[in-house]
């Protein structure tokens, strides 16, 4: 699961794919998830380090990035 | 080191086009509390979905709308309209306020009786009054507001059957220029039915023309409407004074002032479009005093608002059930209560706001309820910070007919607070129970099963 090479990634988290010219915004958990995949993390080692970083229960974690990766996966973002 | 607080992560497709000019305010202001009590302990003590009125609210709606109408008119009567909100504690609180009680039916007629209003203080309305109600109704001096012909003659043949002379009033429907029209209702004026109607009980020895009534609609937008609606009133009552030398005693406008909720499908939101109370009362007194009676002789104006009066007292709490992510992409957050207790949710678009801090992130959410049913919505679209599992929410403007329209389908229906004028709560209606629904099931002998 990794990011597509082309795609553009702020530190703000804004997300812009040149080849569908979309663009996206996120909040700032979804840019760390997203800087985590582009560092080719595995979703069991992100959702370590997301446990990690915020006050979250871990299956409630993993349940929210299963979804935002189908989500990324849905807008072309993933390979 | 402590940790961030957590928040599901969000991917928000950017759209490029025109910007809407009236734009869209998102209701992410948390309200933790009502008048002093935290949500959260609201629901921790009486459960979750839970109702919460507000008494001073009430009485802050019906000292005002009564300073209104009694500023510019010398002679107004508020009643209580039973049907858009007839719990007990709520009834007493309208009647503390100087409200009489205007009833639908003889189960409420029998409330406001068991609420101890005078019987001449009960106005009965409706157009299905059985005998016994009628003749109890009667006997108690009570207003009885005739809906159609059958009505007028059943009671005429009780009165003297009885030897009494009941006070009566007659519905009138008309064209105030609204849509829908509701001439399902009394006698219509354009067509002289009414008129009919009103010499058959002068010309009777057993019948006593005390008032004319109207109720022109629900959630009326118009204050002129009211206005054409009172001409129309005191045409009919000058045509009686000069026809039969009677002078009506009162003029009743019945309800219908709007609320400040949005309808659905409106472009704006109420609070910017409803018209105020005050428009309402000097469209329908400015008619009465200009139509030339004597002021001795001019009616008592009767008011029966519901709506107007308590919609802003009510609010619903619950809880996030769940969120998920539609096949169309769109967010869906799943509540624990739908139309079967906020049966308003099919009129209005409910300000529903969120009742712990987030951040300012938002998205649009289609906010469901929990019944097992594809119409269970209780708003289509809203934007709402990123609610998860166990968020609590408030629910705004419940108070109007939700809690006597609300079903008993596949859950209990809930417990209903009253936060006092000292910020002090009482349960006013407890959370129905299995036990309390099966006490009225009869299971046939055969149909018996050891257990």
């Amino acid at each position: 699961m990794r990011i597509r090479k082309n795609i553009a990634v702020s530190e703000e988290g804004f997300l812009f794919n040149p080849t569908t010219g979309d663009s996206f915004s996120t909040n700032s958990t979804g840019a760390l998830i997203i800087r985590l995949l582009k560092q080719d993390k595995t979703l069991p080692e992100i959702a370590s380090e997301l446990c990690d970083e915020y006050d979250a229960d871990r299956l409630l974690v993993e349940r929210d990035l299963e979804e935002f990766a189908s989500l990324l996966k849905e807008y072309s973002v993933l390979d | 080191m402590e940790k961030k607080r957590y928040e599901r992560p969000t991917l928000r497709k950017m759209n490029t086009g025109l910007m809407n000019k009236f734009g869209s305010k998102s209701e992410n202001t948390p309200v933790t509390h009502i008048e002093n009590n935290s949500v959260k302990s609201l629901l921790k003590e009486y459960g979750s979905p839970l109702f919460v009125i507000s008494e001073r609210q009430i009485r802050r709606n019906m000292r005002n709308a009564s300073r209104i109408f009694k500023t510019r008119y010398p002679k107004v009567q508020f009643a209580w309209s039973y049907k858009t909100n007839y719990l007990d504690a709520v009834c007493q609180i309208f009647h503390q306020e100087g409200s009489w009680a205007e009833v639908v039916s003889g189960f409420e007629y029998d409330k406001a009786l068991k609420n101890g209003v005078p019987g001449n203080q009960i106005i009965f309305n409706g157009p299905d009054k059985t005998d016994e109600q009628l003749l109890l109704a009667a006997r108690n001096n009570s207003l009885i507001h005739i809906d159609h012909y059958d009505e007028l003659y059943t009671l005429i043949r009780l009165s003297e059957e009885h030897r009494m002379r009941p006070r009566v009033a007659i519905r009138i429907n008309m064209d105030t220029g609204i849509y829908p029209k509701w001439d399902r209702f009394g006698f219509n004026f354009e067509n002289g039915q009414a008129w009919n109607a009103l010499t058959r009980i002068l010309n009777s020895q057993w019948l006593e023309l005390v008032g004319l009534h109207c109720h022109i609609g629900t959630f009326m937008l118009s204050p002129a409407a009211y206005a054409t609606a009172a001409r129309n009133l005191c045409e009919l009552a000058w045509s009686v004074k000069e026809r039969f030398g009677k002078m009506v005693d009162y003029i009743d406008l019945g309800g219908g002032f709007p609320s400040t909720n949005t309808l659905k499908g409106a472009y704006l939101p109420g609070t910017d479009t409803v018209p105020s109370i005050d428009q309402f009362a000097d469209a329908i007194t400015d008619v009465i005093l200009g139509y030339g009676f004597r002021p001795e002789e001019l009616p008592l104006l009767i008011l029966e608002s519901g709506r107007a009066l308590i919609d802003d007292a009510g609010y619903l709490l619950g809880t996030v059930l769940a969120t998920k992510r539609l096949s169309d992409g769109r967010r869906a957050t799943i509540l624990d209560f739908g139309i079967n207790s906020l049966f308003t949710a099919f009129w209005y678009e409910h300000k529903v706001s969120p009742a712990q801090l987030h951040s300012r992130q938002t998205e649009e959410t289609v906010l469901y309820g929990p019944l097992c049913m594809n119409i269970d919505m209780v708003r289509e679209n809203i934007v709402m910070p990123l609610l998860e599992k166990g968020n609590q929410v408030v629910v705004h403007q419940v108070g109007a007919y939700n809690m006597t329209q609300w079903m008993q389908f596949i859950t209990l229906r809930p417990a209903i607070v009253l936060i006092d004028e000292e910020n002090n709560t009482h349960i006013i209606r407890r959370p129905e129970t299995m036990e309390y629904i099966d006490s009225l099931e009869q299971l046939p002998q055969h149909l018996k099963q050891d257990v």
